[in-house]
């Protein structure tokens, strides 16, 4: 029985066709008497709230309860890790922050309740960008830091490259907005149905706002509609208000943002700002680098921590760095709070350190291609937090074969010749790769969990600690399953992600949601297989599965069994800034090739290549669905999506008509797609590597081409352009090119 | 503004009460069942007691359903709160995403900033009336052949773009499928493997 390895179905491929498949708002109409929850917006960015007066708000029709912070019984804070996100803030801490919450009957009763609580408050000053939080040393963490060798080349390289590069940050715009619907049962107890990606973390901070112990409360996460990230902290508060809305009513109450809610509210992928100072050899080696990061953190701490430590795990990329001193730090300025975003941190400190090669080459006259290989790891090479980089030769493996799939040269001379017709459109093409380390950074987040049951016919139930958002983990741990009971896939249902199920599990994020559950999932299987190999021995050959489960349940042996992995060898001091964070290293490469149009510095993309070593992989459809996606995702973070805050410290693109999402037209005209062959990973359920994250950082292949292709209308001149590169600032980077060469001049200024 | 919906609000709680009274049996929440065609006709009786509210009539996924709602009820909260057909999604509300596209006689239309009494006396289809006695619709069979989803939030929206479209162009080329998918966003970014199934049903619709 093969499963594993096959190009299956999507686990819930005909629920997604006719609508059945359910999210959780799809589930409000079987509660009756549900309430509808909207929050109390404040208007400032930061103020302190002097009064709350919800008297006409509570003689509004339809309008049952306001929710404050004299409500909660027990710690009214959903901070994860630092307690500090109070659910009722005393200070406003960005714009719109929810300062009560009102429940009404239908959603329009409460919208209108909330209109009519009269909050005072005393507006105090703002802090707005990373530069703002800089001068006035309003920091969430202290440095965090990670050296070695020696930084004297900085000083003596025959070449030093030096700067800053702005990074903007991304909305996740999952297509299902953050939801929880909570109910008391028959015991008192409360359940909530919630789109997280981390139930054991949501039990945990109901417990915590409620003061309960944690068996008094059970999530259950059915599918989510998308997630990137941005339901690895951020479902909490919501599901909290549910939670304590129903301990205060008795009746379910559902908390369900709007699209504008939901871009107002919640957190998002951290804007970066980068300084740095590179030294190279004059044949392009990078000799030294000092580099500082500083992320916009917005206002509570969340994940801002593990994420400026996947920055500075980063910043090498594929990258041997003989001598570097990385320093990051989290602003704290009064915007939502940032959180996990798909790559968590690794994309900016990736598009960072390929920035700097990119402006070596331009400055040594080396094509970019060139310089980046010399300076990749090799077989034996450690990072500069001490791991070895296991499997880097798999980097120039990558390369070589993707330069030769593409024709990566022949095409370079055809868009050289391209160029020379062309006055007023210009061609570039780059390539690019990726290492992307595989494992939380924090240890002990690296377990799960699983609860397999058979029953007497034969049929399975697989239970586990992972979240279904899209990334098809259902569907690998279906075929995980199948395989390694040695049933049909039809046999086995994976059901709904509960923490009655599974205790204590870990978010599903850090791509490592098939390495840690799918492992569990097969020491499950093992176990039962293992007491199931006797039984099938005494039948005859002619007896089917479901005859070998009734007979061991007739000879008392349990059909069911609880799986458990750990990933092993893993540890970091962060004190030193050294030890093994990651298992192993995901590693990619990406070709691609725009052209763009100097009279509006729009760019079309007209191919891209990539090659991703995904091990054996478990699920193909699963895993090129989650390579092309990530990729066109990532070529939105540096293209398109652009988050602006007004003066005021308002999310001013707070819809899809002001924040631009990637369409079918960025979607490249040509896209292939390969997996690395014969890329066995031992150690790793399979012999498979995660794949979530990674393909994501190779869309700064189409960054890198357009600054080839910018670079194409100047002479040489070194091109610099700050994140996302939006048609508006590869204009002006194109006219900067233009008059720094000389070839145009223009008498009007224009902004940088 | 706020006086206003606080008037409105407070007319509709009056209005329920009146309802509740028993000038007019609507049945509560299951729809009666009556001839669609000429729906209109029959509406005045309600907007005449509250101008609020509209009787609505139309049917959907071949089932007609008759409702009194409030004016202002989206398509998109009719199908999904009144008639509890879910499968049809909120993803923007403000008709930029295209999850909560359906079609309403023959045209796909985004249902969020659709009305409810804009729909009336017509025929819409949603997600949930293309199989037939459980038998998949050749785009949906596509859909699962070709993977055309990853999370599944938007999926009714492509199909029901796609059924119209392919309707109007059976025989369609990959840049007119993407030029009439372009009001669906898929934000898992599945567009290759969604234009292989718009293309595959394409196939299995003529075939």
């Amino acid at each position: 029985m093969k499963t594993a390895g096959q190009p299956v179905p999507h686990e819930s491929a005909n629920g997604h066709v006719t609508g059945e498949a359910l999210y959780t708002d799809d589930l409000a109409g079987r509660f009756p008497g549900l309430l509808h929850a909207w929050p109390v917006l404040a208007p400032h960015a930061h103020a302190r709230v002097i009064s709350l007066d919800a008297a006409l708000a509570r003689v509004e029709p339809g309008v049952i309860d306001i929710l404050t912070g004299a409500d909660v019984p027990g710690d009214g804070n959903t901070g994860p890790s630092r307690h500090d996100e109070p659910l009722f803030p005393d200070e406003v801490m960005f714009h719109q922050q929810p300062v009560a919450w009102v429940l009404a009957d239908t959603l329009e009763a409460a919208r209108l309740g909330a209109s009519r609580v009269i909050a005072k408050y005393e507006p105090l000053p703002a802090i707005l960008t990373i530069q703002e939080a800089i001068d006035a040393g309003s920091y969430l963490t202290d440095s965090l830091r990670i050296a070695r060798g020696d930084l004297s080349a900085l000083e003596s390289s025959a070449l030093r490259v030096e700067g800053e590069l702005s990074l903007g940050g991304q909305e996740h715009f999952y297509l299902e907005t953050q939801a929880s619907i909570a109910w008391r049962d028959e015991s008192g107890a409360i359940s909530v149905h919630s789109s997280t990606q981390h139930p054991s973390e949501t039990q945990e901070v109901i417990a915590r706002v409620l003061g309960v112990p944690r068996h008094h409360i059970t999530v259950e996460c059915l599918r989510m509609g998308g997630a990137f990230g941005g339901k690895e902290v951020q479902a909490n508060a919501c599901a909290a208000i549910a939670a304590l809305g129903v301990w205060k009513t008795g009746r379910a109450v559902s908390v369900r943002l709007t699209r504008q809610l939901d871009m107002a509210l919640t957190g998002k992928r951290h804007p970066y700002l980068a300084r740095y100072a590179a030294g190279f050899s004059s044949d392009g080696r990078i000799e030294a680098l000092r580099l500082l990061l500083y992320s916009d953190g917005g206002w509570s701490l969340d994940l801002s921590e593990p994420i400026m430590w996947r920055s500075l795990f980063h910043c090498d990329n594929a990258y041997h760095l003989p001598a570097v001193e990385v320093t990051g730090r989290v602003c704290r300025t009064h915007k939502t709070s940032q959180t996990a975003f798909r790559g968590f941190g690794g994309p900016q400190a990736m598009v960072v350190i390929e920035d700097i090669l990119a402006q070596a080459a331009q400055r040594l006259s080396l094509p970019a291609h060139v310089i980046r290989e010399r300076n990749f790891y090799r077989e034996g090479d450690t990072t500069h937090y001490g791991q070895e980089v296991e499997g880097a030769d798999r980097i120039l493996t990558i390369w070589q074969r993707l330069k030769k799939t593409s024709r990566f040269d022949e095409r370079r001379s055809v868009v050289a010749a391209f160029n020379a017709q062309h006055a007023h459109v210009k061609r570039g093409i780059a390539i690019t790769p990726v290492k992307f380390g595989i494992s939380f950074t924090a240890t002990f987040f690296n377990q799960g969990g699983a609860l397999v049951l058979i029953y007497r016919d034969g049929s399975v139930q697989v239970n586990h600690g992972g979240t279904e958002m899209g990334q098809g983990l259902f569907t690998k741990i279906r075929q995980i399953a199948a395989e390694s009971l040695g049933v049909a896939e039809e046999r086995v249902r994976v059901m709904p992600t509960r923490t009655d199920k599974v205790p204590n599990t870990s978010a599903t994020a850090a791509s490592a949601g098939t390495d840690l559950n799918g492992a569990a999932v097969v020491d499950a299987c093992r176990q039962i297989t293992g007491r199931l190999g006797p039984v099938a021995a005494s039948l005859p050959a002619s007896a089917t599965f479901a005859d070998v489960c009734e007979a061991a349940y007739r000879q008392r042996i349990p059909l069911f069994a609880q799986g458990y992995y750990k990933t092993p060898d893993i540890h970091f001091d962060p004190v030193a800034g050294r030890g093994r964070p990651f298992y192993y290293f995901a590693y990619g490469a990406a070709v691609s090739e725009v052209e763009v149009d100097a009279f509006t510095g729009a760019h079309r993309l007209l191919r891209t290549d990539i090659l991703e070593d995904v091990g054996d992989s478990v699920s193909p459809i699963v895993d090129r669905g989650q390579i092309e996606g990530g990729f066109i995702q990532g070529v939105g973070w540096l293209t398109l999506e652009e988050l602006l805050w007004d003066d005021n410290g308002r999310v001013a693109t707070d819809s899809a008509s002001t924040y631009k999402l990637p369409s079918w037209s960025e979607v490249p005209e040509v896209f292939e797609v390969n997996f690395l062959e014969r890329a066995t990973q031992p150690g790793v359920v399979l012999g498979s590597k995660a794949v979530g994250e990674p393909p994501l950082m190779l869309a700064i292949s189409v960054r890198e081409a357009i600054r080839e292709a910018v670079a194409a209308f100047g002479h040489g001149d070194v091109v610099t352009f700050a994140s996302p590169a939006t048609p508006e600032r590869i204009f002006f980077a194109v006219r900067r090119v233009r008059m720094g060469s000389g070839v145009f001049t223009f008498s009007v200024p224009h902004p940088l | 503004m706020a006086n206003d919906d606080r008037e409105k609000s407070e007319r509709s709680v009056s209005r329920r009460a009146f309802l509740k009274g028993g000038a007019i049996a609507t049945g509560a929440l299951s729809a009666a069942l009556i001839p669609a065609v000429g729906a209109e006709a029959q509406l005045p009786d309600a907007v005449e007691l509250d101008p609020r509210h509209s009787t609505v009539a139309l049917k959907v996924n071949g089932v007609a359903y008759r409702k009194e709602i409030p004016n202002r009820t989206t398509l998109l909260q009719f199908l999904r709160e009144d008639l509890k057909l879910t499968g049809t999604k909120m993803g923007c509300d403000r008709m930029q995403c295209g999850a909560c596209t359906v079609i309403v006689n023959g045209r796909n239309v985004y249902s969020c900033t659709t009305l409810a009494v804009e729909a009336a006396g017509g025929e819409v289809l949603t997600i949930e009336g293309l199989a037939k006695d459980d038998v998949l619709h050749p785009i949906q069979q596509a859909f699962v052949e070709h993977s055309g989803y990853q999370c599944g939030f938007c999926t009714s929206g492509q199909i029901m773009s796609t059924k119209v479209f392919l309707d109007r162009m059976p025989n369609p080329t990959e840049d007119q499928a993407r030029l009439a998918l372009s009001g669906n966003l898929c934000r898992c970014a599945a567009y290759k493997k969604i234009l292989e199934s718009v293309m595959a049903a394409s196939r299995l619709t003529r075939a």
